[in-house]
């Protein structure tokens, strides 16, 4: 197993607690609405060639909330800000769900200092067809469930199998909230990201877009509204998958990211 | 003693069977509007509440919630607007106007400033964060419902005092030119008088404000230690709490005889009766309760607010619908009803055992304010209008008569806040805990 460690640092004026692991160049991960889920066969196989730096989002009960952060722009930002105080040069970029939203923000504002932007399923923009799935009326339980194709999966078994704990029912109810709290209104999207992606566009900002085929929670419009915005990058469909495309098929998840990372 | 008659005017010719199907009233598909019977339910009402003040209530109370047959009332401020025009003495007591869902404090302060002014005066304003569900109806972001419900009430307060123009920039209401050209007419304005349902926050916000606490028929044990709490805070702020300070709002049927009361009170259980009010996933949207409540719920694992447990929370809906769980169900519906009815949480009966009931309550607990809380369901006009008439003409003497003995002094007999209290003075009782024990309440 690769080594990996979780450390608490204050970084570009908040606390940020951030798992770390690997070894190679930078690959910063923003992890989805529901928290981090721990360290999968995805992140031990990109971890071979690439150091993991996946911070846990402020507000989802390890890092603290940042009352200043409104928007996930804003918080787009605040990663930014670490990226560059961690002196990381030129970092992949890699986003699941709404953290596909956070790094697209990322990509929107500073696309120099980035060197790629991978988008797993990823929330930001309205579709015009088919609209991203209801996650705060519904239970925790109903979500998780539409999250993937194949509940029987292994992967999901190990994340959200089983009796819960407090502590975990806590983490999603932080999770939630926090999600809640800056994406609300607009549900889940930014009217201005397709024209502020402009300057990720103008650079020609390497860029893949990825989807599980069977995806519930994010219509494929969502994937060509990218598109249409990012008229650069390439998009990728993961077969017999839902949402949670890199747990449901894992390697084709990896191969689909590592050919290009590489 | 102040007593208020409060409905939540329910829309009475929904069928049943939907609402037990959907597990909730809240979310049933607005195709069940029938217009013309709506209209007859709205009109019904107002009159009821005119026959309410004729036979002797101090105070009509009436609510507003969303996208529910559980209550007609959706935009209270204009039925209450139509009371202060139609009725003459009451006081018309909104409980409340819900801040956050609102989004616009400006217009609720010109509003309630409109609705007392046409009354001359008899404007009780209510405020509530409005429910869980109510956050998805308005689109309120629940993670921002208190910082909302806080920051809109000081503004109204400020709207009502503060000369203006003045600009307003708050964290989320901005107004840049504030000059409301209609002020209360009671000065500096009305009393406000807060509904819970054991919230402690809500419950020390009252006691810093020094508003009188409703409590929507919680359970007497649970009641009387968050009115201790109240009354320890206001020590804390050099006054003593008295029944001024307190309120309490009890569902009540009455009919000729027992039996008859027993059997039309069952509107009370209608479509699942107020734990049906909304559906686990609606009740607590994210961020809506504190975080020390949701930990508590976290590691209570048989504990639940509002009828919610984390089991109720974890479950999926994903449970088909069995129609043939109709009878079943309704079977613990009424097993329900038997037994809010010994823990005193409901009270149906003829004049002589409701006032019996009532006044054992009261002894209890000791508000200065007590709220009949008239029934729910498809109950007829006529059976409706005869418990208002029971109520009014046998059982309010009786209870004025008790509370008269029991010193329940209301809010309009001594203004909340007024007996001080010096620093380090013990503070008196303000709960009858002998007289709870006594009740034997399972």
């Amino acid at each position: 197993m690769a080594t990996w460690k979780e450390e608490t640092i204050n970084i570009a004026g908040a606390e940020l607690t951030v798992i770390r692991g690997g070894k190679g160049k930078p690959l910063f991960i923003c992890h989805d609405e529901m928290g981090y889920t721990g360290w999968m066969k995805w992140n031990e196989a990109l971890s071979k060639s690439r150091e993991l730096i996946i911070p846990l989002q402020p507000g989802f009960g390890k890092s603290p909330r940042q009352d200043w952060m409104w928007r996930h722009r804003d918080l787009a930002n605040y990663y930014l800000n670490v990226i560059r105080e961690m002196g990381l040069d030129k970092p992949d970029v890699l986003g699941f769900s709404a953290g596909g939203y956070i790094a697209a923000e990322m990509a929107a504002a500073s696309p120099e200092i980035l060197g790629s932007l991978t988008l797993v399923g990823p929330m930001g923009i309205k579709p015009d067809e088919g609209e991203i799935a209801e996650m705060f009326a519904v239970t925790v339980n109903t979500y998780l469930r539409l999250s993937v194709h194949d509940q029987n999966c292994e992967e999901y078994g190990q994340m959200y199998g089983g009796e819960m704990s407090p502590e975990q029912f806590e983490l999603f109810e932080d999770a939630r909230a926090e999600s809640a709290r800056i994406g609300w209104e607009p549900y889940m999207f930014n009217p201005s990201l397709p024209d502020l992606l402009r300057s990720a566009a103008n650079t020609k900002l390497p860029t893949l877009l990825v989807r599980g085929e069977q995806d519930e929670v994010i219509p494929q419009d969502c994937i060509r509204r990218y598109q249409e915005a990012l008229p650069q990058a390439n998009a990728v469909s993961i077969s017999n998958a839902g949402h949670r495309c890199e747990v449901e098929n894992s390697g084709e998840f990896i191969s689909a990211v590592q050919n290009f990372l590489s | 003693m102040q007593i208020a008659h409060f409905t939540e005017r329910p829309v009475r010719y929904v069928p049943e069977e939907p609402v037990l199907e959907n597990r909730a009233f809240f979310g049933i598909s607005n195709k069940y509007v029938d217009r013309q019977k709506s209209a007859d339910d709205y009109n019904f009402y107002l009159d009821e509440a005119c026959y309410c003040e004729e036979v002797g209530f101090d105070a009509v109370a009436l609510n507003e919630h969303h996208g529910n047959p559980f209550c007609s009332g959706n935009v209270v401020n204009v039925e209450a607007a139509i009371l202060a025009r139609i009725t003459t003495k009451v006081k018309i007591v909104i409980i409340g106007n819900m801040l956050p869902g609102v989004k616009h404090p400006l217009r609720v302060a010109e509003e309630l400033a409109t609705i007392d002014t046409i009354s001359r005066g008899r404007l009780v304003s209510g405020w509530v964060r409005g429910a869980g569900s109510e956050q998805f109806f308005n689109n309120a972001n629940p993670t921002y419902n208190r910082e909302m419900f806080n920051e809109a009430h000081q503004f109204i307060i400020d709207c009502w005092t503060k000369e203006g123009p003045w600009r307003y920039e708050g964290k989320h209401f901005h107004y840049r030119h504030v000059n409301p050209w209609v002020m209360p007419y009671q000065e500096p304005y009305p009393q406000q008088w807060i509904p819970g349902v054991l919230s402690p926050e809500t419950v020390l916000w009252c006691a810093e404000k020094q508003y009188p606490y409703l409590g929507l028929g919680t359970a007497l044990g649970p009641t009387c230690d968050l009115w201790d709490m109240y009354a320890d805070k206001s020590a804390e702020l050099g006054y003593q709490a008295g029944p001024e300070n307190f309120g309490y709002l009890l569902p009540v049927f009455c009919s000729d005889t027992d039996e008859k009361a027993f059997e039309i009170g069952k509107g009370f259980i209608f479509g699942g009766g107020q734990n049906a009010f909304s559906r686990p996933e609606h009740t607590l949207p994210p961020g809506y309760n504190s975080k020390a409540a949701i930990r508590m719920l976290a590691s209570q694992p048989g504990g639940s607010w509002l009828g919610v447990s984390k089991a109720k929370l974890m479950a999926s809906q994903e449970d088909a619908w069995d129609s043939a769980a109709f009878d079943s169900l309704k079977a613990k519906l009424i097993k329900g009803y038997e037994k809010v009815q010994e823990n005193m949480q409901v009270v149906v009966g003829s004049p002589e055992t409701v006032t019996k009931k009532i006044c054992d309550i009261l002894e209890v607990i000791r508000p200065g304010v007590f709220t009949v809380f008239a029934v729910q369901g498809n109950v007829s006009d006529k059976d409706r209008l005869n418990s208002v008439k029971l109520l009014g003409e046998q059982v309010l003497p009786a209870v004025r008569e008790f509370a008269d003995k029991q010193e329940l002094t209301g809010p309009f007999d001594r203004e909340p806040g007024l007996v001080k209290l010096a620093p380090g003075t013990k503070r008196a009782p303000v709960v009858n805990r002998d007289a709870l024990e006594k009740l034997n309440l399972p």
